[in-house]
């Protein structure tokens, strides 16, 4: 039963790099447009370009 | 109203300069739908020379366009992007920096952190209920896993509660509870209690209890924001499209439109009949009635003249004006009506009177029902902590959060659901209204028919001499016939009579323009698509216009007949081209040659004796008969006056947003209804059940959040209205 001991936290350690990765793309714009990212999976031409935001104000 | 490079507007106040950085240009663009669209304008807008870089954002509409440097044409731009077929419209920069959403975000980083949360506590509560049975939980194990339980649970719950802590506490603040503090209570309550259960190694604890009532309770808050976020950016963007330009007049007394933005102080604006005053000012020429409902709230008329002052957004009513600028624009004018949607959207309706007067007597009542169950269940010989739990069961599953949602939810669903099709609902109240008429008038010119006047053949001659009395009006009439014209000389002394004609100096000699008697053509029949004009002691000019139907005007009054309402058309023109309009749609009910008083007397009679009247009417002539009516609706082409009137107004060529707008109202008052009812059972239901300790914090907390749920859900049923 004492491996439960490196379950749990590890387990709470995965979660956790989950909801980093949720913050991370919520911060970062990701869902600010999904009908247009929908469909650039259609365009043959490469996006590298990250997208052109506005700063947001203070 | 929407802008084109070929008028010559200058669009450079649009472009966002910050420091050294390049410039960028903000673009509200119009029927992009698919990748083909969206590779279509981003290559073509990046192929342009002073153009770095085009980013669309498919989802809002809205073009981002970042330029080389700084020589940037942004008329260049709108002209490439209605060379491929998509109108384009500049976006305010100070709106588009609005548009960032912070409380969106904030909702929903706080729901991603309280989905954690009740995951992962929920983790070491299976365990702990497993462990109730009898089977091989030892106190050391069980007290193990509370603690792990409380180290997820309560971090997280004292995050994702903050959105409702801080509403707690500003209500408190003013010394009111809203029904944010019983939840706030309940929540904090459960974790103190869970803590001293844990310490005194005791058998239950609610962490998963508290952090799952927050998870299931935001889902609720941002579905709401999301609804009235989209709500407003679709009200903003209506706005945009309209956004005002200002006429400026040169020192020759030539007028030129110019954005707003570009408006300097000491600039001399001419202010049409009809219009909004674009920014303060100090009138120099002119006598006329303003209207200053958008900023005091006070429909009396003031009588104005030069020397006084005119605020921004104030409505002119009867004669043209000369305002020379006092300020900057910085969009008062639009900010102004934005704030008037915006107030309407969130106007108090009948409905949600309701619910906010049982809410705010419901919240002391649930405090003190759970007051009483703690002191009477310690009374009754319970621990002092059950007594608690059990009070804290009643604080949490009575709260009234499905009976607040219940109206609001519909409302801003309903009304979203409208702005899609371009329909502007200025408040909750205005669907309810709309949903009890029973009968239909319409007006002819401008609502059944397209409201674009062209000009039939005419002397050029005649057209030029009347040009400049022309150009001072902002009749449909009017403007057709002064866009015949090329110049822009613009008459002296103007003064409008709604409903009758104008009047004003050319080159010192007085003139009319307008309705036949009141240009002196005696005897002859007035109509409504011609005018007649004429100038100090010469003879009277007849000018006719043409004018289209709307193409499914017919058929919208079939569909309105399918929905049991009655139709009847109400105009001020002669019978011969109303009886021609009445029969190509198919309707029996009509009346000619009716004045502005004649339309209000109608109606009264109407609502007499067909029920509760809808009337959708255009222009200054119907301002009165649309408060007179029960509910109003006006095309977004009429002028301000009438969009004041009007508790909806509609764009676009189709009458169909009717037929929709009757609809969404109808299944809006059955969707309020059935919330109502739902939450006002739930409530009687659970009280009782709580204070009898029936249910434990657990199932109180799925109970609440599952009925604003449903609440909300049943909400959202709406946006499946029409399809």
């Amino acid at each position: 039963m004492t491996i439960i001991l490196l379950l749990a936290p590890f387990s709470l350690l995965l979660a956790l790099i989950g909801l980093g990765a949720f913050w991370w793309t919520v911060r970062n714009g990701q869902y600010d447009d999904p009908l247009g990212d929908a469909e650039r999976i259609l365009l043959s031409d490469g996006d590298e370009a990250p997208p052109v935001r506005p700063t947001p104000p203070r | 109203m929407t802008y084109s490079a070929a008028s010559g507007d200058d669009f450079s106040a649009y472009l966002r300069r910050d420091g050294a950085k390049p410039a960028t240009l903000d673009l509200l663009v119009k029927g992009a739908r698919c990748a083909g669209c969206l590779s279509k304008i981003e290559r073509e807008v990046a192929r342009l020379p002073d153009v770095a870089a085009a980013r669309m954002n498919l989802t809002s509409g809205k073009l981002c366009v970042t330029f080389a440097g700084a020589a940037a044409d942004p008329g260049g731009v709108i002209d490439a992007l209605s060379r491929l077929g998509y109108p384009a419209t500049p976006y305010d920069p100070a709106k588009a920096a609005a548009a960032y959403d912070r409380e969106g975000r904030r909702l929903v980083l706080a729901l991603g952190v309280a989905a954690f949360g009740a995951g992962n506590a929920m983790m070491f509560s299976v365990p702990l209920w497993a462990g109730l049975f009898g089977q091989e939980l030892g106190p050391a194990a069980r007290t193990l896993m509370q603690w792990l339980s409380a180290l997820i649970g309560a971090p997280c719950a004292l995050y994702a509660g903050l959105p409702f802590f801080e509403s707690a506490w500003r209500s408190l603040r003013v010394r009111r509870a809203n029904m944010d503090v019983p939840i706030s209570l309940g929540v904090i309550l459960t974790l103190c209690i869970s803590f001293v259960q844990t310490f005194r190694h005791g058998r239950d604890t609610y962490f998963d209890a508290a952090v799952s009532l927050l998870f299931l309770l935001l889902i609720g808050r941002w579905l709401d924001h999301r609804l009235r976020s989209r709500a407003r950016s679709a009200a903003a963007d209506l706005l945009a499209l309209q956004a005002p330009a200002a006429s400026v007049l040169g020192p020759d007394g030539r007028e030129r439109r110019m954005p707003l933005g570009e408006v300097a102080v000491g600039d001399e604006i001419l202010v049409r009949p009809g219009e909004r005053a674009p920014v303060d000012g100090e009138i120099v020429q002119g006598l006329s009635n303003l209207d200053n409902a958008l900023l005091t709230g006070e429909t009396a008329p003031q009588a104005v003249r030069p020397g006084q002052a005119c605020r921004a957004g104030a409505l002119n009513l009867t004669g043209a004006l000369h305002i020379r600028a006092t300020a900057r624009s910085e969009d008062s004018a639009v900010a102004a009506i934005a704030r008037l949607v915006e107030a309407g959207a969130q106007a108090r309706s009948r409905y949600v009177r309701l619910a906010d007067k049982a809410a705010a007597i419901y919240v002391p009542v649930v405090h003190t029902a759970a007051a009483l169950t703690f002191a009477g269940g310690w009374a009754l010989g319970l621990n002092p902590l059950d007594a608690l739990l059990r009070a804290v069961s009643v604080l949490i599953i009575t709260c009234p959060c499905a009976l607040g949602l219940a109206v609001p939810a519909v409302q801003i669903t309903a009304s979203s659901r409208l702005f899609r099709k371009r329909v502007l609902v200025k408040s909750g109240a205005a669907l309810e209204r709309l949903a009890e008429v029973r009968h239909v008038v319409f007006d002819k010119t401008g609502v059944l028919t397209l409201g674009r006047p062209v000009l039939a053949h005419a002397a050029p001659a005649d057209v030029a001499l009347a040009a400049p009395l022309a150009r001072a009006s902002a009749h449909p009439l009017s403007r057709a016939l002064a866009v015949e014209d090329g110049g822009s000389e613009v008459a002296q002394s103007v003064v409008e009579t709604p409903g009758l004609g104008i009047e004003g100096r050319i080159n010192g000699r007085i003139a009319r323009l307008g309705r036949a008697d009141f240009v002196g053509a005696e005897g002859a029949p007035r109509g409504e698509t011609e005018l007649w004009f004429a100038m100090e002691g010469e003879a009277p000019i007849r000018f006719q216009f043409q004018d289209a139907l709307r193409p499914d005007a017919r058929q919208t009054i079939q569909d309105l007949r399918d929905r049991g309402l009655t139709i009847e058309i109400l105009s001020g023109d002669l019978p011969g081209p109303v009886e021609v309009v009445a029969q190509a749609l198919g309707v029996t009910q009509w009346r000619a040659g009716l004045s502005p008083g004649d339309k209000v007397a109608a109606i009264k009679s109407a609502t007499e004796t067909a029920g509760k009247v809808l009337m959708v009417g255009d222009g200054l002539n119907d301002t009165a008969a649309l408060a007179q009516a029960h509910a109003a609706m006006a095309p977004g082409t009429a002028l301000d006056a009438s969009q004041n009137a009007a508790d909806l107004v509609f764009s676009g060529e189709g009458l169909g947003a009717v037929t929709l707008a009757v609809d969404v109202a109808r299944a809006a008052r059955r969707r309020a209804l059935e919330n109502f009812g739902f939450s006002a059972l739930y409530n009687l239901a659970a009280a009782p059940a709580a204070m009898f300790g029936l249910v434990n914090p657990f199932v109180a907390a799925l109970a609440m959040s599952g009925s604003s749920l449903v609440v909300t859900l049943n909400a959202l049923r709406m946006a499946r209205v029409g399809r």
